[in-house]
């Protein structure tokens, strides 16, 4: 597998999306998730993806995170094609240049906090006592080192999120990847969660895609997608895209 | 990904959940446990008809009458006795054997004032040898003894404890039956074989049991030894045709039989253990169940965190990572199962040999087999379950509630 240049002297851009299509089923019943999807995000953007629902986000997001493979088009990842990797190679991208957050947190229950964000340093093989020095600088860093050893039952919708960051940050991804994070908060709780991506965007550089359906979430970032239908009809700053 | 983590993280995938994981290894605790068990019972009895078997004497043959018999018109036929004669043909006419007459009776002992009742035995020197008895104190008897058909004895160990307890039975007398006899040696001690108590016996020369004890001249029995190993049947096959032609011909059917004890012993020794496999294979078979109630719980817990695979995944599981993991959790569980079931079965196999009344020995072995069988059905049912978590798609994964 080649490895994706990442280094700060690179030119390519983080995502180049070509002609994406993503079609579920056949014949009567196909779906077109993704129609036709052409798009760039250079490193350092913080892009926020809209549209209603069903118009293909998610299935976006999931391609662009490796989770996913297109049923056509090409997808370059930092310059390399990765439409044609497999199962295992995508798992190794995930693993050393991604990062996840969810809507639903996705924190493995019963587990505690530190070691949910140890988890992806198990995979990679570091050491214990390196993982829990890193894991719990993760923590730190969104301010939640105090809870490190709840399990994700005793934590808040806030708190529980503010884990899962930790989690995507802690193996140093190139690029963080949030679905609806701030869907299941309160408005008090998105406002934290949202300047903590923010500050993440604004201190170290990361380039961030968030989905989000609501405007007032859409409006900290300095980049909107807009999907309909599966396809991108609307791409620039979010008091352009914005109605 | 590190194998100590790996191992870690199915240690506790098991600890969470403490009481079904011990209800999943339950059928494994038990399969391992019965199979080391019956082995083990098995081996035991096995061992047990050898030692019998081999306390009698090695290279025994027993020469006996055949058994009374209906002839025609409902005749019943009686074989006649042997007689000294006999004995002493054999000993003269074939080679490399030990030939000792053997007269039986049960007669009351008196000495003081104890009364026991013991098997008198009635032979000369060699029965010693050939019965594997070793003297204990005294002597055995003098030729010149033997020739008149003395009133000495030789007693076991047993009979020297009943009989007299903690004063010194040699050079006293000991009633036998009517007849008063003149202690002058003691056996060691050789414990019993297939419940008879060798020790319980008073032996005497041949005449002395004959004529002054039972009033007749018979030989019950003749008692053989080869004094080469694997030389039984050929001796067996020349006694036979010896005792054909002194006793009536060749032309109908023998009314004696010789039994080669070597023969004897190998036929029980076959017949337990195939009784042994037998067992074992029935308690292999709930091993085999068990395995299934791993599989079955394997598959519950990976649809019960199918969410959890999904993240796994999605941060950076391989294929492999997965599989490894529910794998060595299935593995895990049922080596621990099998750990428990190699202490169920020792522990059972303790009972049973002491309810049994059998040697308890262990054997590595077959522990060793119980519990890596164990492990091979934790591979085996656990491939399954893991193989289905590690190809789950991340994106279903996720959704998955
Ligand atoms: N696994 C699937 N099988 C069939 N159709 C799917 C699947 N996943 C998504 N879709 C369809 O693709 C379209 C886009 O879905 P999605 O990307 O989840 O939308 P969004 O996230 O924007 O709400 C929807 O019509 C959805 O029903
Ligand atoms: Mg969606």
């Amino acid at each position: 597998m080649i490895e994706p240049d990442t280094s700060p002297e690179s030119t390519e851009p983080i995502i180049e999306m070509r002609k994406i299509r993503k079609i579920y089923g056949s014949g009567n019943t196909e779906v077109r998730a993704l129609d036709g999807v052409d798009f760039r995000i250079e490193p350092g953007q913080f892009v926020s993806v809209m549209g209603p629902s069903g118009s293909g986000k998610s299935t976006c997001m999931n391609i662009v995170g490796c989770l996913d493979t297109p049923s056509s088009g090409a997808y370059l990842f930092c310059g390399l094609d990765v439409a044609r990797y497999d199962k295992n190679q995508l798992a190794l991208l995930r693993r050393n240049y991604l990062g996840f957050v969810f809507q639903s947190f996705n924190l493995i229950a019963r587990t505690t906090a530190l070691e949910n964000v140890e988890l992806p340093l198990i995979y990679k093989g570091v050491k214990p006592a390196e993982r829990r020095l890193r894991a719990m600088k993760a923590l730190a860093s969104v301010g939640i080192a105090d809870r490190a050893d709840h399990a994700p039952s005793e934590l808040s919708g806030g708190q529980q999120q503010r884990v899962a960051i930790a989690r995507a940050l802690v193996s140093e991804p190139t690029l963080l990847l949030a679905d609806e994070p701030t869907g299941n908060l309160d408005t008090e709780t998105t406002a934290d969660v949202l300047h903590l991506l923010q500050q993440l965007n604004h201190e170290h550089d990361l380039t961030i895609v968030m989905v989000t359906h609501e405007p007032e979430v859409a409006v900290h970032t300095r980049r909107v997608l807009y999907f309909v239908d599966g396809k991108l009809v609307d791409d620039g700053p979010p008091s352009e895209v914005i109605p | 990904m590190r194998l100590a983590d790996t191992f870690q993280m199915a240690f506790l995938a098991i600890a969470r959940n403490k009481i079904r994981s011990f209800l999943t290894a339950l059928g494994i605790i038990i399969g391992v446990g019965s199979v080391i068990a019956m082995v083990h019972v098995g081996q035991a009895a096995t061992q047990s008809v050898t030692e019998n078997i081999s306390s009698m004497g090695s290279n025994l043959l027993i020469v006996s009458p055949a058994r009374a018999r209906r002839g025609p018109g409902g005749v019943r036929i009686t074989s006649p006795p042997f007689t000294i004669d006999d004995v002493e043909t054999l000993e003269h006419e074939i080679r490399g054997i030990l030939v000792a007459p053997e007269i039986n009776t049960n007669q009351s002992l008196v000495y003081a004032n104890v009364n026991h009742n013991a098997s008198i035995l009635g032979t000369t020197n060699d029965y010693f040898e050939i019965r594997n008895y070793q003297l204990d104190r005294g002597r055995y008897f003098e030729p010149e003894e033997i020739e008149r058909s003395a009133t000495v004895c030789i007693i076991g160990s047993t009979v020297n404890d009943t009989m007299f307890g903690r004063s010194d039975p040699l050079g006293n007398n000991l009633r036998v039956g009517r007849t008063s006899c003149e202690v002058v040696g003691i056996l060691q001690a050789k414990g019993a074989s297939f419940g008879r108590d060798l020790d319980d016996v008073v032996v005497m020369p041949t005449g002395t049991v004959q004529s002054r004890i039972l009033g007749n001249m018979d030989v019950r029995s003749i008692q053989i030894s080869a004094l080469q190993d694997g030389t039984t049947a050929r001796i067996k096959a020349e006694i036979e045709e010896l005792l054909r032609d002194r006793r009536g011909g060749s032309g109908r059917e023998d009314d004696f039989f010789v039994r080669d004890m070597q023969e004897v012993a190998d036929t029980l020794e076959g017949t337990t253990r195939t009784l042994t496999m037998l067992l074992g294979a029935i308690a292999a078979i709930s091993l085999l169940v068990g395995g299934i109630g791993i599989m079955n719980i394997m598959l519950v817990s990976v649809t019960e965190r199918t969410r959890e695979i999904g993240i796994r995944i999605a941060i950076g599981a391989q294929v492999k990572d997965v599989m490894i993991q529910f794998l060595v959790e299935a593995v895990a569980l049922s080596c621990l199962g099998g750990l428990l079931g190699v202490g169920v079965g020792i522990a059972g196999t303790h009972f049973a040999t002491q309810a049994m009344d059998l040697p308890f020995v262990l054997s590595m072995d077959t522990i060793l087999i119980g519990f890596g069988f164990s492990a091979f059905v934790g591979v085996v049912f656990g491939f399954f379950p893991a193989r289905k978590a590690a190809n789950l798609n991340p994106i279903e994964a996720l959704r998955h509630e």
